[in-house]
């Protein structure tokens, strides 16, 4: 056979090779936690094909198609989720025209939905991912004391890994703020803000049960858009979780009675008293997006903020998720997630709330948060202990996608850390 | 979950900058500033019996560790640093076994007191914003001592920290270095001898506060600049015209006593060396002009803060001997702030700069450790060897460098301030705990017994405690 026949096949062996590489994958060697029914598994292998994880365990064998990777020694884990982000809609806070976070006036709120906007290809994203985020629930956000709604919108679920199938669920969480940032958005009291709310839902309760005769204009005015009162309808006794920011312990008490009149699926986001009211939540089983970071009185609503937080909430089985709300660093959640441990919180309980916790708080956890056969491929390869601040990822799949490590930031630090050419530093080199 | 909008408005109302051998004298009458005696430190140490640590692993906070080694501390003083220290008669003896013991942590960049907890309006004693040069307001004139951050500041092994007014202004007026012990008024805690330091701000700040926001100068960075100039420019007339006084005492012909000016004090001050500039500059090409003008005008600026692409310019600081106070990894919050990464403090280390790891925030100074520890393990993973004994450098010697208060505190040295931390582990991991900090030999906090554990007064029955509540 001629040179040439060899040049092709090793021509075509190249061209197949990234798209064998996308299909089959086998990490080895590694201590799994798997956040799943396996527990942990140590020296174990996983499959991943077509973008999910084919099998985990201790005793799998390691298809031959499958490209291996050699994990002893590291830890992996499911990928993390940011639990309340930004990602994907803000790309320099203070810049405005990159902020699609808030919407300003009244007319549209419920209906507010971040989506239309996320943009798969901010910086954010391989910053975060190449640290081991690999999911994000995007959250409108509301202005700073103007005279708008204290509801902010409709939050989305997405990956990062890729610019085409990102949105994984559009419209997840409704999110709506009470307590003093409540009270400044409804006009000044926390009254106000339960009154309005309270009027939005009733209406939207009514539009859905008589909608031919909105339709017809046979209805009362309602306080709020159609829209909006769509957005509400599809919430109330739904399974659509309503994400309520609320710290001051007796500002919990009033989401627990508002959830229950309505029937609506609460989440707590914030929660910084919400170990004051651990007994209830978990009775009521709601569950907490915090940061076990915040333990200073910043607030008057705040001022049992305590970095023992999750760990007092995790012990009356209340189900704890991190958020710090800093999106741009969302990669440091694990340093807060290490902090709760530090203040009490057990260490899997910590990787929990940023994997499985978050994952069945949005309704994901059939295809993410934990390592089992048939969940997405969304995992990590840790060199160490992934709750310490000087361990790092080496390797991140996101459904199955072998993630670049590269990002805005490792090209600067190559730029600016590598030798020096004779040509200055924006020249390629 | 920490609101984001008030994350940056802390952020942006927030700025500073310092020098290393300036003199501990307090001002000297007969020029300038006849009054500043007056705004003395009333400070004074804790009591407290002699202690020796043995056991540990120890930082020293100039490059050194010893492993298995002692502290012994007496009269405020560290009395020797070694292995194989004996406990002389009536000396407590802690055993470090399985811990570390570090110089106290030094922040260079804080807010706590100016903006205190809780945030309310009520609180907000940082920005003069009145006037792009406030050269004239000094932060200790603004410290509520009875911010509760300072307590939880302390549990995270911070024994003396800089606080500084804000960002909003060109020139937002003089910092004050602290002793972080509780107490009722800011000269308690003042740092006896530490100099002043003058906080400047580069860039987006004052163009938006003043150019965007009321319409008046600077509205650009060529405005930024020219504020600086014209004040300095100013301040130089002012120096010479009380030289010309001073020098004219006891003559024939004295001269007249110039009119005072308190802007102008501090500034000729900094030109005099008694005060250093802090600069809030995120920028690399900002950073290089402002040293321009510090070479016009002959000041020196102790160090740029937040410095978020230092490592650009890494070389020029290290020539100029100008540190960087810099977060570990904060980034994009603003268009001067996008270029911030992981390894400007590997980049700047290597460059043989003085790197500090600063908080600017009442959340990052609970836990400065950790920043320098990530800090740390970016610059390994990239090549750049830093250990443990390196890195407590950033957040010990370095900012004591920057303060002015090298020669007192930062190291552990004997003769200096018994200034340090005992961490139950090595510090620089997540999980690590201040278990014992001391000041000035003083148990200022002890995670064993809550007796050594101060609370503000604000704290106080505030929350529904069981002294409280029925």
């Amino acid at each position: 056979m001629s040179p040439r026949f060899f040049a092709l096949l090793g021509l075509c062996a190249l061209l197949m090779a990234p798209a064998a590489a996308a299909e089959s994958w086998a990490i080895t060697g590694a201590r799994l936690h798997t956040l799943g029914p396996s527990g942990v598994i140590e020296n174990g292998t996983i499959v991943i094909r077509h973008g999910r994880i084919e099998a985990v365990g201790a005793d799998v064998d390691v298809p031959l198609d499958a490209q291996r990777i050699d994990a002893a020694g590291k830890i992996v884990t499911p990928g993390l989720y940011d639990a309340y982000s930004y990602i994907g809609v803000v790309e320099v806070s203070l810049v405005v025209e990159t902020d699609d976070r808030v919407q300003s006036g009244a007319r549209y709120t419920a209906s507010f939905r971040v989506a239309d906007a996320i943009n798969p290809r901010s910086t954010l994203i391989p910053v975060n991912r190449i640290e081991g985020i690999t999911r994000a629930v995007v959250t409108p956000a509301v202005a700073a004391e103007s005279f708008s709604s204290p509801v902010a919108g409709l939050g989305s679920v997405i990956h990062l890994g890729g610019v085409e199938d990102y949105l994984v669920a559009r419209d997840a969480a409704l999110y709506v703020h009470l307590g003093e940032e409540g009270a400044a958005l409804a006009g000044g009291a926390r009254g106000l803000t339960l009154m309005r709310l309270r009027e939005a839902l009733q209406d939207a309760r009514d539009f859905s049960e008589h909608r031919g005769a909105f339709e017809a204009r046979a209805r009362r005015q309602y306080s709020a858009s159609r829209p909006d009162l769509e957005a509400l309808a599809e919430t109330l006794d739904g399974e659509r979780p309503v994400v309520v920011s609320v710290d001051r312990a007796s500002d919990i008490r009033t989401a627990l009675r508002l959830a229950d009149e309505f029937g609506l699926k609460l989440v707590v986001a914030g929660g910084a008293e919400a170990w004051m009211e651990a007994d209830r939540l978990a009775a009521a089983q709601v569950p907490v997006i915090l940061d076990p970071l915040e333990n200073l009185p910043d607030r008057f609503e705040s001022l049992g903020a305590t970095l023992e937080n999750a760990a007092r909430l995790h012990a009356a089985g209340v189900t704890v998720a991190f958020a710090t709300g800093e999106s741009h660093n969302a990669r440091n959640m694990r340093q807060a997630a290490g902090n709760a441990v530090a203040y009490g919180l057990p260490w899997d309980a910590a990787l929990a709330a940023m994997t499985v916790n978050p994952a069945r708080i949005f309704g994901m956890e059939g295809a993410t948060g934990s390592l089992q056969a048939g969940k997405d491929a969304d995992l990590v390869i840790w060199d160490g202990d992934p709750l310490e601040v000087t361990s790092a990822a080496e390797r991140v799949f996101i459904r199955g996608r072998d993630i670049p490590m590269v990002s805005r930031h490792t090209l600067l630090r190559d730029r600016y850390g590598n030798d020096a050419g004779p040509l200055p530093p924006q020249y390629p080199h | 979950m920490r609101r984001p909008i008030l994350v940056f408005s802390c952020v942006l109302a927030a700025g500073c900058a310092t020098p290393d051998s300036a003199p501990l004298a307090p001002a000297v009458p007969a020029r300038a500033e006849p009054a500043e005696g007056a705004y003395h430190s009333t400070y004074h140490r804790i009591d407290s019996p002699p202690v020796l640590i043995t056991n540990a692993t120890v930082l020293t906070g100039d490059g050194r560790r010893l492993d298995d080694a002692g502290v012994l501390v007496r009269d405020g003083v560290i009395e020797s640093v070694g292995t194989g220290l004996q406990a002389p008669d009536g000396v407590q003896v802690v055993d470090g076994s399985g811990k570390w013991v570090t110089p106290g942590l030094i922040d260079s960049h804080s807010h706590l007191g100016v903006y205190p907890s809780p945030v309310v309006p009520a609180h907000a004693d940082g920005n003069e914003m009145t006037d792009p040069n406030t050269a004239e307001v000094w932060a200790e004139h603004g410290v509520w001592p009875q911010d509760p951050g300072f307590d939880a500041a302390r549990a995270g092994g911070i024994t003396a920290l800089q606080v500084l007014p804000g960002s909003a202004n060109l020139f937002g007026g003089r910092t004050v270095t602290l002793k972080n012990v509780p107490a009722g008024t800011v000269q308690a805690m003042k740092f006896p001898g530490a100099p002043h330091g003058l906080k400047m701000a580069c860039g987006e700040n004052p163009k938006r506060i003043y150019g965007a926001m009321l319409q008046k100068f600077p509205m650009t960075r060529m405005g930024d600049v020219a504020g600086y100039r014209a004040a300095f420019a100013k301040a130089a007339d002012y120096r010479q015209k009380w030289r010309e006084y001073a020098e004219s005492q006891g003559e024939d012909k004295e001269k007249p006593r110039p009119e005072r000016d308190l802007e102008l004090d501090t500034l000729a001050k900094v030109l005099e060396g008694e005060i250093a500039v802090h600069h809030h500059c995120y920028r690399a090409d900002e950073m290089a002009l402002v040293l321009d003008v510090a070479r016009e005008f002959g000041y020196r600026v102790a160090s740029f803060h937040h410095a978020t692409e230092a490592y650009k310019i890494a070389d020029l600081l290290a020539a100029n001997d100008v540190c960087a106070s810099i977060w570990a990894d904060w980034w994009g919050f603003k268009m001067e702030a996008l270029d911030g990464i992981r390894e400007n403090a590997a980049l700047l280390q290597r460059a043989g700069a003085c790197v500090i790891i600063h908080s600017d925030s009442s959340t990052g100074i609970q836990r400065l450790n950790q920043e320098a520890a990530k800090a740390m393990a970016s610059a390994n993973r990239m090549g750049i060897e830093v250990d443990e004994a390196q890195a407590i450098r950033w957040l010990t010697q370095n900012p004591a460098k920057a303060l002015g208060i090298a020669g007192r505190t930062g190291t552990l040295a004997a003769g200096k301030m018994a200034d340090l931390v005992l961490w139950d582990r090595n510090p620089f991991s997540v999980y690590a705990k201040a278990e014992k900090v001391y000041v000035d030999g003083a148990l200022v906090f002890d995670r064993a017994d809550p007796a050594r554990q101060a609370e503000s007064d604000f704290m106080l029955g505030i929350l529904p405690a069981e002294a409280v509540q029925p």
